[in-house]
Order: structure tokens, then sequence, then C-alpha cells
């Protein structure tokens, strides 16, 4: 198992290194780090001195892979791509384009994304499976049909809609709860509500409709029938049986997005000013701020890799028939 | 004379047309195309949702024929100069309604305009009022009485119109099908009505009826009113919301088509040749997944913003800025949902290898270009398929985030993502400006509605899977 996890985290590197260069790619070769600071500066008053002041001091002056006035091996660190770039690997996040440390500013807003993200995930686990049993209990009925329908209205809405008719409705409205903003503490409580309720009714269409085709295929296999002919009530079947075996999709398909959650959702956070990190990178893509859009990225895979190896732990775990080699 | 337009999007958009008429010429023969097709349109639902469909795709397809207008006043030196602006087909069938722009916001139907103005009268005395619309409700004169009854009138209009107008259809139809089958047009009629038809001719008589309905109540009311209201620089919503149709399908359409070609190949390929091919198609697709999608399409997008920035020489008009960017956006999201196709295709094509067909066609010294586009290619189609139908909605969905993020399509262009976001921030003011939001919602709900439930019965008549149950 520990061979196992040690193994595919080497897979890990050459992925991770193929990232880098997407990346590196993207923000430097395509533009020049010229265009960079003519952007930031301004399309009018650009001169060739400003251009090189704020290239000098954002760290942009360098070479781009090989630093031909450096002796050594200063020839390739002395470069973009090894001070920029390579540097992610050690979890260097260096500065951001308006000068704030991004290590620190992700530390600071780790914890409001997953006051949100954590909450509406298990309710919105909850309530899926509630409403997919209830569907695969009554299957071939109207509640059945009328359920799954429902469903597709339902992932048919937008998710900014959800947002805003719920901070409308309950907010504005009814006034149960602030519109946005968010505090330290208990106090965090009243904040967290409605973007963790409207998180876990955004999710219900497909959530549910998914869920619902996993307890269908579990339906028609042999252990069920087994069961049913020795004489167990539906419901028993239903609970004891079904449940517990398509419970291995579900486990599996909430255990990749897990290290995700410490990103928080873009759309979310933003409509509810949350100070997390969701709000934090679509802060950086508006003020196209591309050091922390690269670091954000970089971050991003980390984590989507991360749970690729976890699902395969998972499996292990909840799935007695996997062995890991 | 016009000087006709076509924009790259244009041109994708009619290669698209031509390749999907070829396909329904070549299924129309090969009854194992035709077979499950047929059972898709046999479902009412389904019936009924691709109605709805076409209708969207009609408009976005009219509003696809571009061209530029010769300016009045020229002519006398034999050169004729072209308006900048581009136009479309669309443009010219809803004419009023492009060119009767209000001050500001207007709520719909409404007579005067959203926000009080100081006004000054004939005998120079100034007051704050709230001053009436230069089109809106015009008609009606001074004062806007008599507002209710004349919505009334005119919607009893249009439902006269449709009824007589379904009545006709209903009758066209039964007399089509009467002389298929050889029987009497009274019988055929009632067999419709009723429901006893092999295709769901009922349903989609039904929804075609709302569907003329919703189009007169537009036809009549919108040449007076303004029926979804106004925006901030007093434009139509409902004009904007009709340019937005082609938007959206062309995000879901187009992002298909550019990525299909390159999918199809990997994915076979790496399935078929196993080896080092599968391992660097495996990495490759590992790699683009494992970036969040969209961090990757907003670092591709600002790319382009700063590359458009610097280079504003290549773009003449707004419109060819637009439809380059709405391209690029369409490759970006190309790029990153290629891969779960992909993946799909290599398992599914390392089972087929393995097949009997398969061997024995490789026994016979059959190529393997040969064997991948004769034996493998059409054995996966149904994949490609479900995954097409399937990935629509999403896609358009995916449009209004990426647009309120800022790394959408170009901010000036008609979407309802734009739409969304110019009028989130209304919804602070005193009254609430709801109008834009609402009618984006609609139009997005009604097409991605229609698109799942049109997807889930595509992919129910063609997975095996579901066959065997």
């Amino acid at each position: 198992m520990f061979a196992y996890i040690v193994r595919r985290a080497i897979y890990a590197i050459p992925i991770l290194i193929g990232i880098n260069i997407i990346t590196f790619y993207l923000f430097f070769v395509v533009n020049s780090p010229d265009d960079m600071a003519r952007l930031h500066l301004g399309m009018k008053h650009v001169t060739g001195e400003a251009i090189q002041k704020w290239k000098a001091s954002h760290g942009y002056d360098k070479p781009l892979l090989l630093n031909g006035d450096a002796g050594g091996l200063g020839r390739v660190t002395d470069t973009i791509f090894f001070e920029k770039s390579v540097r992610l690997f050690a979890f260097d996040f260096g500065f951001s384009d308006d000068g704030r440390d991004i290590s620190y500013d992700i530390s600071q807003r780790m914890l409001p994304s997953l006051a949100i993200a954590i909450p509406a995930l298990l309710l919105g686990l909850l309530v899926n499976i509630t409403f997919a049993l209830l569907m695969a209990f009554f299957r071939g009925t109207y509640i059945d049909t009328w359920g799954v329908i429902l469903c597709v209205v339902l992932m048919s809405v937008s998710g900014m809609f959800y947002i805003i008719g719920g901070q409308f409705l309950l907010a504005k409205l009814f006034r149960l709860v602030p519109i946005s903003g968010f505090a330290g503490g208990i106090a965090a409580i009243k904040f967290v509500v409605l973007p963790v309720l409207i998180g876990v009714v955004s999710g219900i269409g497909s959530g549910s409709r998914l869920y619902r085709t996993f307890f269908l295929e579990e339906t028609g296999k042999d252990y069920v029938r087994t069961a049913r002919a020795k004489g167990l009530a539906e419901s028993l079947v239903l609970f004891r049986h079904i449940l517990r075996n398509a419970l291995i999709p579900i486990v599996t398909g909430v255990v990749v997005i897990l290290p995700l959650l410490f990103l928080g959702s873009l759309l979310t956070e933003s409509f509810f000013a949350i100070p997390g990190l969701g709000s934090y990178t679509i802060d950086a893509i508006r003020n196209q701020d591309f050091a922390i859009v690269r670091v954000m990225v970089f971050l991003g895979s980390v984590l989507y890799i991360i749970g690729l190896i976890l699902v395969d732990v998972a499996y292990t775990v909840v799935d007695p028939r996997v062995r890991l080699a | 004379m016009i000087k006709p337009v076509i924009l790259w999007t244009d041109a994708l958009v009619f290669l698209l047309v031509l390749v999907v008429i070829g396909f329904i010429l070549y299924a129309r023969r090969k009854p194992h195309l035709a077979t499950p097709w047929k059972r898709v349109f046999a479902g009412r639902i389904a019936a009924g949702s691709s109605v709805v469909l076409l209708a969207f795709v009609l408009t976005g397809l009219l509003d696809s024929l571009h061209f530029r207008l010769p300016l009045a006043g020229n002519g006398s030196e034999g050169e004729v100069h072209y308006a900048v602006e581009v136009l479309s087909v669309l443009d010219m069938l809803v004419g009023p309604l492009r060119t009767r722009v209000e001050k500001t916001y207007s709520a719909p139907f409404a007579t005067h305009l959203y926000a009080k103005e100081t006004v000054e009268r004939e005998d120079g005395s100034q007051v704050r009022m709230y001053p009436p619309l230069q089109f809106g409700g015009r008609h009606l004169g001074a004062g806007g009485r008599h507002k209710a009854e004349d919505i009334l009138r005119r919607c009893l209009r249009a439902l006269a119109v449709t009824l007589l107008g379904m009545s006709t259809v209903l009758w066209l139809m039964a007399v089509l099908l009467a002389r298929r089958r050889g029987s009497t047009v009274r019988a055929m009629a009632g067999c419709i009505l009723t429901g006893r038809t092999g295709l769901p001719w009922r349903t989609v008589l039904a929804t075609l009826s709302m569907l003329l309905l919703l189009v007169l109540l537009a036809v009549d009311l919108a040449g007076v009113y303004h029926v979804l209201g106004t925006n901030k620089v007093g434009q139509d919503v409902l004009y904007q919301s009709l340019k937005s149709v082609r938007t959206g399908l062309l995000i879901g359409t187009l992002t298909t088509l550019v990525m299909l070609p390159f999918a199809i190949f990997m994915g076979i390929v790496a399935g078929y040749a196993r080896g080092w091919i599968d391992d660097v198609v495996q990495y490759v697709y590992t790699t683009l997944n494992s970036i969040p999608h969209v961090l990757l399409i907003a670092a591709a997008i600002l790319m382009l913003q700063v590359y458009m920035a610097n280079h504003p020489e290549l773009f003449e008009t707004t419109v060819e800025r637009e439809d380059i960017r709405l391209l690029f956006l369409c490759i970006i999201l190309g790029i990153t949902s290629w891969t779960g196709l992909c993946r799909l295709l290599r398992g599914e094509s390392l089972k087929l290898r393995e097949a009997e067909y398969i061997q024995a066609a490789a026994c016979f010294g059959v190529s393997h270009i040969r064997i991948i586009t004769r034996h493998i290619l059409p054995n996966v189609m149904h994949v490609v398929l479900i995954t097409v139908v399937l990935d629509f909605s999403g896609l358009v969905l995916a449009e209004a985030v990426l647009s309120y993020v800022g790394v959408g399509v170009d901010p000036t262009m008609n979407s309802w993502g734009n739409m969304i976001n110019g009028a989130r921030l209304e919804m602070a003011r005193e009254p609430v400006v709801w109008w834009s939001l609402l009618s984006a919602f609609l139009f997005m709900f009604a097409l991605v509605l229609a698109a799942n439930l049109f997807s889930d019965a595509v992919r129910d008549a063609f997975d095996p899977r579901t066959l065997e149950r």
C-alpha cells in the first residue's frame, strides 16, 4: 500500500513538469514580459524605461531559459523559468504582481473557503442520497418519473440563478441572513448559512439523478434477488444491501474532489464576498495578476493529483475486492 | 448592393450545417443508424424538445448570415462605401427592436422611464418626473391610458391567429400523413388529436402552437412596447436575448466541432496502438485534466487579451474582434473538454481491438488505417454522439459563468452571461431591475432544458447498456 502511494507520487512528477511547461509557455512565451508590463502600466504613457523598471521590480527582467551573462550554475538558475516556475515545486510562491506574499494570502484564505465547502459537501451528500433512495424505492412509479423530470429541470438552471435568487429571496426580501460578507469565529455562522444552502440546492438535480442510476444499477444484481428471495422487506434490501454497495461509487466520487475543496467555489465566494481562495482567484483574473493565476494553476493541479491518489486508496478501503499492487 | 461578411464562426457554422445535413442523408439509408433515431423521436418529451431546439437553431442560423449595408449618399464616384456596422438577417427581421433605443432602463411594458429626470416644461419651469418613453407605448398617446385593454386585445388577437394557424398545420399534417398511410384525412386528424400515431405528432403540434403563440405575441406587442424592458443604455432586452441565442449555440456546438477530430484520433490511436503511443496520449490528457479548467481558460484568455491589446490593427470592426475571441474561447473550451471523450474512446477501442472481427480483418492483411476507419470508427460513433449531445447544455451554462468571471466572450458581445453580469449589480437598486436577469434566465432555461431532455433520449436510444435492460 505504502509502496503504491510512493510510486503514484513519483508518477505525478512528470505530470507536474508538464503543467509547469504549459503555464510557462502561456505566461512568458506567448506574450513576452514586455507585453505584460505594457498592460499593467496602461497603453498610453509607456516608455522603454518604465517597462524596464516594472520588469525589474517584479523579477521579470531576466532571460527566459538560459542566462548567457551568468557563469556556472547561474546560467540555468538565474532565469525566469527557474525563478518563477521551478520554485513552485518547493511551494515557494513568491510575490503577486502588486507585491503581496502569495503564500501568506493563501494560508489566510483557506479557512473561509473550507467553512463553506465542507458543510455544503456533507449536507449535499445527505440530501442527494436521500432523494436518490426515495426515487429508487419508488422506481417505475409516478414519483420516480416526476422526480427525474424535476432533477432535469433543476439541472437546467444556471448556478448563478440559484445564488441570485437565494440572495434576493432570503436575504433581501425576508431579511433572514445578511446578503454577503464574512466574519471570523462563531459570528461566521450567519454568513455561512445561505451559501451552504444554495450550494446544496444547486447540486440536488445532478447529484440525485447520478446517485439514482448507481442505486438502480445495483438493484438488477444477483445478490439483490437473493436477498428478496429470502423474504427480506424491500426497505431492508434497499438500506442493508443496495445502499452499502452503491456507496462505493459515491464515496470514490467524493474523495476525488476532497482536496479541491481548498480552492473553494469561484461563483459562490465572489457573489457572497467571502474572503476565500475562490474569490482570490477571481480577483486575480479580473486584475490580470499573472503571478497569482500561475500559482493557483499549479496548486489546483497538485490537489487534483492528490485526489486521484486518494481515490485509489479509498477503493481499497470501501471495496475489499480491490487490492493495490 | 449589400456586402456579405463571412466571419470565422459563420464559416464553421455553415460547415457544421453541411455535416449535419450530410449525416442525415447518409443515416436515412442505413437501418442501423435510422432505427435508434426513430426511437429517439418516438418519445413525446424528445419530440417536443427537438421542436424547441429547432426554433433556437433557426434563430441562430438567421443571425449567422452577416452583411454590411452600403452607406447612403455615395455612388457618384462609382465606388461604394459600406457601413462599419455588421448586420445579420435576424437584425433585418426584427428591425424596429434594434433601432428603437430608449435613454436608459425601463420596465417591461412601461410607458415611462425607470429613473426620474428633470424635465423643462414649455413655460420654462422645471419638474422632476418620469419622462415618457420615446417608443414604448407611444401609440397610446399621452398618459398611457387603456394600456391593459390594449395589451389584452393584442393577446387575444395573437391567440386567435394561433388557433387559426394551428388548425391549418393540423390539416396539412393530416393530409400528408393520410396520403402516406392511405387513410382518410378526417380519420388521420382524429388519430393525431388523440395521440394514436407512430411519431408523437400531437406533442409536436402542441409545442409548435406554443412557439407560434409566443412569436405572434412578440411580433404584435414588441412593435409598440418593450416587452422585456430595456437595459442600461436603453436597448431592448428582447433583442439582446435573441442575439444571445447565437452565442450560446455557438459555444455549445463549435467547441465540440473543434475538439472532435482531435479527441477521436488520439483516443482511437491510443487504444489501438497501445505501447508508448498509449503512454504519451495518456500523459497528455492527464496533464491537461489536472489543471483546473476555469484557471486554464482564464490563463489562455488573459493571454489573448494581452495579445489583442498589443495588436489592435488586426481587427477591422468590433464584430470581428468579438468573433475571434468567441472562436478562441471555443478552442480553449475544446482543449479542456476533449480529454473525457478521448479517455472513453481509448477504453472502447482497447476493447474492440480484441474483438473477433477485428482479429479476422488483421489476419486478412487489412492495413491499420483501414481497420481503424472501417471497423473501429463506426463502432465507437455512438460514444461520440452521446458525449457530444450530453456536453452541449453544460457548455451553454459554462459560457455564462465564464463571462461572469471575465474570461468569457467579449464584454461588448450579446450573450446571456454578459446580460446576467450587467444586471447583477442592479439587484441592489430600489425598485429592483429584474427584467434583464429574468429574460436571460428564461431563454437559457428553455434552451438548456430542451437540450437536456433531448440528450437523455439520445443516450437512452444509442447506449447499448440501456438497451439490454
